[in-house]
């Protein structure tokens, strides 16, 4: 009770500011929307799809996994800016929830990537792309916790390493090589084999894989409940181990 | 309030592949009465901010026990929390926010229901006279109101005991001597202040007690008065006319029972040291007027917290 209350107190104060200044939720949107617009229009003739629609449904799930992977990765910047402001020590003197105050910001860049996935969902129906709403809410389901673990993941190395210089490369070099691996701009079936077995290890190919079940209408599909499994195991082990480093001692 | 044995904190500093311990605190002994300032002096890098983030809960010390307002500080820190105020020395307020939206907040992550945290937020901008900004984003307030604001936030949930880290560093001199009267006042209103300062002036004039910290351990503490008087006593300078008036006048003030220490001063001048200043002057004056001396001068010169510091660690204050 104590920590729903917490939390939704962090997450208001948030969102708050997030509206007060919300011209970043579009900056995050626009490097996907032309990915949409610019890219996306290759594919049909690349992936040999049937029709353009088919090709939207293979890569605009990928395109979304994409976006909440780096948005919730780069969330820490943010914190680190509250750190130097002497707002999270402020926080910790208080007796409020340690868990809220990584919830209550996470949950923030939950619902800003959702905002965003609606804007992708809403652009790419305009190409032709249908899905069941059924289907596209589990897929934004995926995505909430993708961004809830990524952004966990990023408030804790940002707790840890305290500098802004620290944290892009950082994010950077662990962003990368699971972006590639993940299949998102390309799908691993047009993979050599060795590039497939190392891609089984990353837990966001999976995610890939499930979210674009749920596009194809393959709900009753093993990779759906695979890839929510994964994500969701991990989503909660990030949120553990990054409350845990709200807790610990700062600076 | 407060009582404190031994706290002990080191920090591991790595710089290549060497790692080196400093000890920043090493067993610090304090008790702190309830109602009054109590001041924390020493240097940069005395010790004085670790010793105040491990009161306040923020960092863990590594040995040594602590009861804040009833409340141990290892079994309890929660219960710490709820009964301590904190203001950090760097700043906690965010650019972006009101000072409203940040009393309200804060009040609320103290547990404070929704319409009591407004109530208070209202008492509290009235009182810090904040009122006039209080929808202005914080980015837009001078040095002086941030201050207000963040000691406003320290005090919202009416703690028993408030830890004040540097309050008036870097404030000009106006400010400073408002924020003093502030302090008075949250003492007034039966508040246990804690303060850390590395301004005598400040040390002196605000705190009740104080106690002297350096490279991590107490080194003394007192008064301020008392602290003064052990130290070296006050110093009255009398000024005479000629060399025979200051042979005699040595004589006739080394016999006096107040007086510690006769010494020769600059020209044709003497260095009393006696126990108190105040009433050893007119008792002076009597003494040289009645053996018909010339007396041409008399000064008090009282000792500052830096000759206590002085005496106690061998440097100035003011050099380190």
């Amino acid at each position: 009770m104590k920590l729903a209350r917490d939390t939704w107190l962090i997450f208001q104060r948030q969102i708050l500011l997030l509206l007060r200044n919300p011209v970043w939720v579009f900056v995050g949107v626009f490097q996907p929307v032309m990915y949409l617009l610019l890219f996306a229009p290759l594919l049909k003739a690349a992936l040999n799809a049937p029709s353009q629609a088919a090709a939207y449904k293979i890569f605009v799930p990928g395109l979304l996994v994409l976006l909440a992977i780096f948005g919730g990765l780069f969330q820490g910047f943010g914190l680190i800016a509250e750190l130097r402001a002497g707002v999270i020590e402020r926080s910790r003197v208080t007796p409020i929830s340690r868990f809220a105050l990584l919830l209550g910001r996470s949950l923030r860049d939950v619902v800003s990537l959702i905002v965003q996935a609606v804007i992708i969902t809403l652009l790419a129906l305009a190409f032709d792309l249908r899905v069941l709403l059924g289907d596209l809410l589990l897929a934004y389901l995926m995505l909430a916790l993708i961004a809830l673990m990524t952004s966990a993941v990023s408030y804790g190395v940002a707790l840890k390493v305290k500098s802004e210089d620290a944290l892009a490369p950082l994010m950077n070099t662990i962003a990368q090589p699971l972006l590639l691996l993940s299949g998102i701009l390309l799908p691993l079936a047009l993979a050599p084999g060795w590039l497939q077995a190392v891609a089984r290890w990353n837990p966001f190919s999976w995610a890939v894989d499930g979210t674009r079940a749920l596009f194809a209408g393959n709900l009753g599909d093993d990779k759906v409940w695979q890839g929510l499994g994964i994500i969701a195991v991990l989503a909660v082990a990030a949120v553990v181990w990054a409350a845990r480093q709200f807790a610990r001692s700062v600076r | 309030m407060i009582e404190t044995h031994g706290l002990r904190k080191a920090f591991r500093s790595r710089a290549g592949r060497r790692t080196t311990t400093v000890d920043a605190v090493r067993g610090v002994d304090l008790a702190v009465a309830e109602g009054e300032i109590f001041g924390f002096l020493g240097p940069n890098g005395a010790g004085k901010t670790t010793t105040l983030r491990m009161l306040a809960t923020l960092i863990q010390p590594d040995g040594g026990e602590a009861v804040l307002a009833g409340a141990d500080l290892r079994r309890a820190p929660g219960e710490v929390r709820r009964r301590i105020g904190y203001v950090a020395q760097g700043g906690s307020t965010w650019d972006e926010s009101t000072a409203r939206e940040e009393l309200v907040l804060q009040a609320r992550m103290y547990g404070i229901g929704k319409a009591d945290a407004q109530a208070r937020t209202v008492r509290a901008l009235d009182s810090f006279q904040l009122s006039e900004y209080a929808d202005r984003k914080c980015r837009t307030y001078s040095g002086g109101q941030r201050r207000r604001v963040e000691i406003a936030l320290g005090i919202i949930h009416e703690p028993r005991i408030v830890f004040l880290d540097e309050p008036t560093t870097g404030l000009d001199p106006q400010s400073r001597a408002y924020m003093w009267d502030e302090i008075r006042r949250l003492r007034a209103e039966g508040m246990t202040v804690f303060i850390t300062t590395h301004y005598l002036e400040e040390a002196d004039a605000l705190c009740d007690r104080i106690a002297i910290i350096d490279h991590g351990e107490v080194v003394v503490e007192g008064t301020p008065a008392d602290l003064k008087r052990e130290v070296s006593g006050d110093v009255v300078l009398v000024g005479l006319d000629t060399p025979a008036a200051v042979e005699s006048a040595t004589r006739l003030l080394a016999d006096e029972p107040y007086v510690r220490t006769v010494e020769a001063g600059e020209g044709t001048g003497l260095r009393l040291s006696v126990d108190e200043g105040a009433t050893a002057i007119p008792r002076i004056l009597r003494r040289v007027d009645a053996a018909g001396l010339d007396l041409r001068s008399i000064g008090l010169h009282r000792p500052s917290l830096d000759d206590v510091f002085l005496t106690k660690t061998g440097r100035s204050l003011r050099e380190s």
